[in-house]
């Protein structure tokens, strides 16, 4: 099912690239493991958020008297609970936020921006009696024409969201309100003669859907405001550091004075950094002296948090008759929703990434429109961008006669590819990715079936860096307590506690990684930017590194050495003359006589190094009702160093079976008033095991020079190909070209339809 | 969700009693599959729930020379899982194992889908298919309705005050004959149908041509809808591409479907012809293997 490519430089590890259980697994398989749902504190008190049931309204007034007269209520929580914020923007790790934005979106204040909005939070002694509350509550509207797209957001006389919101147009600051929030344009080369160079040129437009991360556990938060004014959160999030860091800032609460207790998550993929519940359940307990649980069903996530953008997006491409790239163009608008803040810049850096391209234009449009605030989904903004570039590059192979595989290896960025947007890359594996699709037998294999077809895509994520911090404790037998702060969705506890004990070489058994609180650990940026195996990675081995250097000392000290004649090698310490003592020996003495060995690590690394990946499907089309059967599915990505095999399987795969979903028939379906009509799993249809196939990886590992061990993120990048992926085999099995996301059975029939007539 | 009170009575009489006595704020519950959510997301919020799975005449499930007997409350799983109703009245086997997965199944009622009475119900358009009638008891006693005209509009249906369906009862079958259900999903599964259709057929002796055909469209309109000129275009017509497709241009005619998250209407309409033409043939594969039925 999944084979590894290793460039035969690869040194040998012990740990590193075997397949341990991991660490959380026996708790989860067995329901112990903690949610945040699962919490049952004393006095605990249940909340419930009213939300808009409008897409755009002002709100001339909110009567909650006869909510707080309902018997059970204990307090209600209105955004002027919230201390007003000024315009001051927060940086959150991966991404940063207008406090005052988030204020109102937390809880609105004179104005709803989406179906969905929260407008205000009941506490009460039951979850039913909260929400027989809500209803009690009196909001009197004033409706506002809805905008649902980019391209009526972004006409001149479409109502405006924001009266804030001003349009930063190529560095300059506008003063009228509008809904374009801000337009950016990077430049390469020259555009008009590139295109003048070219033999071909291909320009078109596309659509792409608004789409949710789909992550299994609603979000929640549970909060416990103290007498003393300090405030305890337990909640699920990518980044407890982020939260302390909202709570804070919203709540005007010194940092210190916030503690955030990450529970387990059920999924995140980006949509879990930007607090939602929190700070309403640290206002209703402030109010009460309770602590108070707020929980979101599977319709508050779908119309209150962040899906990604939608976006329109035009890209023209050129190429001379040898099939290289001259000049490309780019024109993207993607909605932020109800506040600036879409990931269009990453879409843009990302759009011609892939290859190297001499002159270049790209212009970004970040765009208001009624629905939530969008928030990080994986490799946020580089799906909607590759459907376009890898479609159409199809189009240039068709009319140039040539393989789309050779064309891209062509073309294919290398190490000192130039971006349009500026960086330089370093080594990277563009090209390795294509050349193991080029070499896996499911390119080998021919199809033959009727209405079958083949298509391949490529993409492009940065990854990124961050401060990481890690501290651990060497225990009397030789266990260590793994202590980070990196909020463990994909299995990162055991792919860090791998990387630990390859360092000290020790067993993975041996070490006993924690997820601490905000209290428990050093500063560590969120779970997101696929960057937890790398850098709080990179802070596991140097609090290793760290221990190793102590027990040297220890060592040096104890056979009256010079500290330079012992070293510590193959899990223990070497001396002169054939002095040795292992790891657990050491430990041992340890807690015996002299300090405590206890290591710590912070990072802030600064190469992630950029990942690649080229995927492959085959897809059989019902002629007769443009439904899309997934025959077979390879992903090859370039992973770095594969620290737990498994788990970038695993990545893969949900990367992969997450962008088919967003290829084929996720999509926010809204009616002509802006409310979602589909905010189930029923209607809102991500790919159940029944629509796949098993997704074949390929790892191939071109080590990341920027870490210890090679580590580059994995997580992103395989959402990226596969809308493209599936809209090229679409047409090689029945030659209707979708520029249209999802291409669900209706829009594919639709453009048959229109083909045999 | 409010709360409400519960009741299980053991005949029929009595469940009569407690609904008509509440004045309409009861509900009767089979499988409470559909009820039970609608309950929760504050659609219906009834005082009273009435599970009527304890009364014997609705878990009745029995097959003979007078035809088929279905209990209101007899679950899916019961169905597909006999063989005979699987051989003679394929459609509501094909209904009962798409009705939701393993655990829907062995709750989930044919009758409660009817009573549920979703325009895109699984179930409906092969009870039409079939002739099924719907045996209703009430304040006035038991009364029979035609499948085809039980559901008025999206979630209702004929039952009035102090109603509810006993048993839906199957004519017999005889040698020749078939029917299939099939709907289009954009998933293979946990989906509602897009578009559905059931049909049943009658063929002569030599497998040729068409006695006799029914066929009914679910997600299509309103209400589920019997297709009777569809049918009629078949009957005395040879088995062929040909004459099915002029039955497949008649139930398009008469589907007058929405646009909404499941699909447009383009798309449904023409769907509709294309599962007539599939459907109308899977229930000819199966009468040609049918040599004998239940009929006297
Ligand atoms: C996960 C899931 C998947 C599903 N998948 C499908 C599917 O694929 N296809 C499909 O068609 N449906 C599906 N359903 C809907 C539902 O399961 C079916 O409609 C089912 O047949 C309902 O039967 P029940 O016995 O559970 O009905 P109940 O929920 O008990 O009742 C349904 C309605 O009918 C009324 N009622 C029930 N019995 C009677 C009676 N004897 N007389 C009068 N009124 C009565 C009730 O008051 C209620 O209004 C699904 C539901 C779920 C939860």
């Amino acid at each position: 099912m999944s084979t590894v490519e290793k460039p035969a430089s690869t040194p040998k590890y012990k740990v590193i690239g075997t397949r341990p259980i991991r660490h959380d697994g026996t708790d989860k398989v067995t329901g112990r493991a903690k949610y945040g749902a699962d919490l049952r504190l004393t006095g605990m008190l249940s909340g419930v958020v009213l939300r808009s049931p409008h897409a755009h309204a002002n709100i001339k007034s909110i009567d909650v008297s006869a909510a707080e007269a309902l018997p059970g209520v204990r307090a209600i929580a209105l955004c002027g609970d919230i201390p007003d914020a000024a315009n001051k923007i927060a940086e959150l790790g991966e991404g940063s936020v207008n406090l005052q934005h988030l204020r109102h979106n937390v809880l609105a204040e004179n104005k709803v921006l989406y179906r969905g909005h929260a407008i205000a939070a009941v506490a009460a002694d039951t979850i039913h009696i909260a929400e027989e509350a809500c209803k009690l509550i009196k909001v009197e509207y004033e409706l506002l024409p809805p905008v649902m797209t980019v391209l009526d957001a972004m006409k001149p006389d479409a109502p405006v969201l924001n009266a804030d919101v001003k349009t930063n147009s190529l560095g300059e600051q506008t003063d009228k309100p509008s809904n374009i929030a801000k337009h950016f344009r990077f430049e390469l080369g020259d555009i008009a003669k590139g295109f003048a160079d070219a033999k071909v040129i291909v320009e078109r437009e596309f659509h792409t859907a608004t789409v949710h991360q789909g992550y299994i556990e609603p979000h929640n938060a549970t909060a416990m405001w103290g007498q003393d004014g300090h405030v305890t959160v337990w909640c699920s999030t990518q980044g407890s550091f982020t939260v302390r860091q909202q709570v804070a800032e919203l709540m005007h609460v010194p940092l210190g004075h916030v503690k955030v207790v990450p529970m387990e998550i059920g999924g995140g993929f980006g949509g879990k950094i930007a607090v939602y519940l929190e700070p309403v359940a640290a206002i209703l307990s402030k109010k009460t002296g309770r602590p108070v649980k707020v929980l979101m069903n599977r319709a508050d996530v779908f119309e209150g948090t962040g899906p990604t953008p939608g976006s329109y997006i035009k890209v023209k491409m050129g190429a001379d008759a040898n099939g290289k790239i001259t000049a490309a163009e780019a024109y993207m608008a993607y909605e932020a929703g109800a506040f600036p803040g879409s990931p269009i810049g990453a879409g843009a850096m990302c759009v011609f990434a892939c290859y190297d391209i001499p002159n270049g234009k790209i212009d970004g449009f970040d765009v208001c429109v009624n629905k939530p605030r969008t928030s990080a989904y994986r490799a946020p903004g580089a799906t909607n961008a590759a459907m376009a570039t890898e479609t159409v590059i199809e189009e240039i192979c068709e009319k140039l006669n040539m393989c789309p595989l050779d064309f891209r290896l062509k073309n294919a960025a290398k190490e000192g590819t130039r971006r349009i947007d500026g960086p330089v890359f370093p080594r990277v594996g563009m090209v390795e990715s294509l050349e193991a699709i080029q070499n896996s037998e499911h390119w080998k294999t021919p199809l033959s079936g009727k209405n079958q077809g083949r298509g391949i895509a490529s993409g492009f994520w940065f990854n990124c860096g961050l401060k990481s911090a890690a501290t651990a404790t060497v225990n009397g037998d030789g266990t260590v307590g793994l202590v980070e702060g990196s909020t463990d969705i994909g299995g990162s506890r055991t792919g860090l506690a791998m990387q630990f004990a390859e360092a000290l070489g020790i067993t993975v058994d041996q070490v006993v990684p924690t997820v601490a609180d905000t209290d428990g650990v050093g500063y560590t940026d969120v779970t997101g930017g696929s960057r937890v195996t790398f850098a709080t990675g990179w802070a596991v081995y140097e609090a290793a590194l760290d221990i190793s250097r102590q027990m040297c000392k220890r060592m040096a000290e104890e056979w009256e050495v010079p500290v330079d004649q012992v070293k510590y090698e193959n899990g223990g310490v070497t001396g002169p003359d054939g002095k040795r003592l292992g790891f657990a020996e050491i430990a041992e003495k340890s807690v015996k006589h002299g300090e405590p060995i206890v290591g710590k690590g912070t990072v802030d690394p600064q190469c992630p190094g950029g990942a690649f990946a080229t995927h492959c499907v085959d897809v059989e089309v019902d002629p007769e009702t443009g439904k899309v059967h997934i025959l077979r599915y390879t992903a090859s990505q370039d992973v770095g160093t594969a620290i737990h095999p498994a788990y970038v399987e695993g990545q893969i795969q949900g990367g992969a079976v997450q962008g088919i979903g967003w290829g084929l028939n996720e999509e926010y379906f809204y009616d002509d008033k802006g409310t979602m009509r589909n905010s189930t799993f029923l209607d809102y249809r991500m790919p159940t095991c029944l629509d796949l196939p098993m997704i074949e990886t390929i790892l191939v590992e071109v080590p990341n020079p920027g870490h210890p061990y090679g580590v580059r993120g994995v997580g992103e990048v395989p959402i990226v190909p596969p809308p493209a992926a599936l809209a090229n085999a679409i047409y090689n099995a029945v030659g209707v070209r979708m520029q249209q996301l999802p291409m669900s059975p209706p829009r594919v029939m639709h453009e048959l339809l229109k083909k045999n007539k | 969700m409010r709360d409400f009170d519960y009741a299980a009575p053991t005949s029929v009489a009595e469940a009569v009693k407690l609904l008509q006595d509440h004045n309409g704020s009861a509900r009767p519950m089979a499988g409470g599959t559909d009820l039970i959510d609608q309950v929760r997301v504050g659609r219906i919020s009834p005082d009273l729930v009435v599970d009527i799975k304890k009364i014997a005449e609705l878990n009745v499930l029995q097959i003979g020379s007078d035809g088929l007997h279905v209990g209101a409350a007899v679950p899916c799983y019961r169905l597909y899982h006999d063989a005979m109703i699987k051989d003679l009245y394929s459609a509501l086997t094909d209904s009962a194992s798409i009705i939701g997965g393993i655990q829907i199944q062995s709750r989930a009622s044919i009758g409660g889908n009817l009573c549920n009475s979703g325009p895109a119900a699984d179930s409906t358009p092969s009870l039409i298919a079939l002739g099924a009638v719907a045996v209703i008891a009430g304040p006035q006693g038991n009364r029979e309705v035609a499948v085809e005209d039980f559901c008025t509009g999206p979630g209702k249906n004929v039952l009035g005050r102090g109603e509810f369906l006993v048993e839906l009862k199957f004519p017999a079958r005889s040698a020749n004959s078939g029917s299939a259900y099939q709907r289009f999903i954009p998933r293979n599964e946990m989906d509602i149908a897009v578009v559905g259709v059931g049909a049943a057929v009658q063929l002569d002796a030599s497998g040729k041509n068409f006695v006799s055909a029914r066929i009914a469209l679910g997600a299509v309109a309103a209400k589920p809808l019997f297709a009777a000129e569809a049918g009629k275009l078949l009957a005395g017509q040879p088995v062929s591409v040909e004459t099915i497709q002029k039955a497949a241009e008649a139930a398009r005619a008469i589907a007058t479907p929405i646009d909404d998250m499941r699909g447009t209407v383009e798309f449904r309409k023409h769907v509709t012809g294309v599962l007539v033409m599939r459907v109308v043939q899977q229930a000819v594969e199966r009468a040609l293997k049918t040599k004998s039925g239940n009929a006297p």
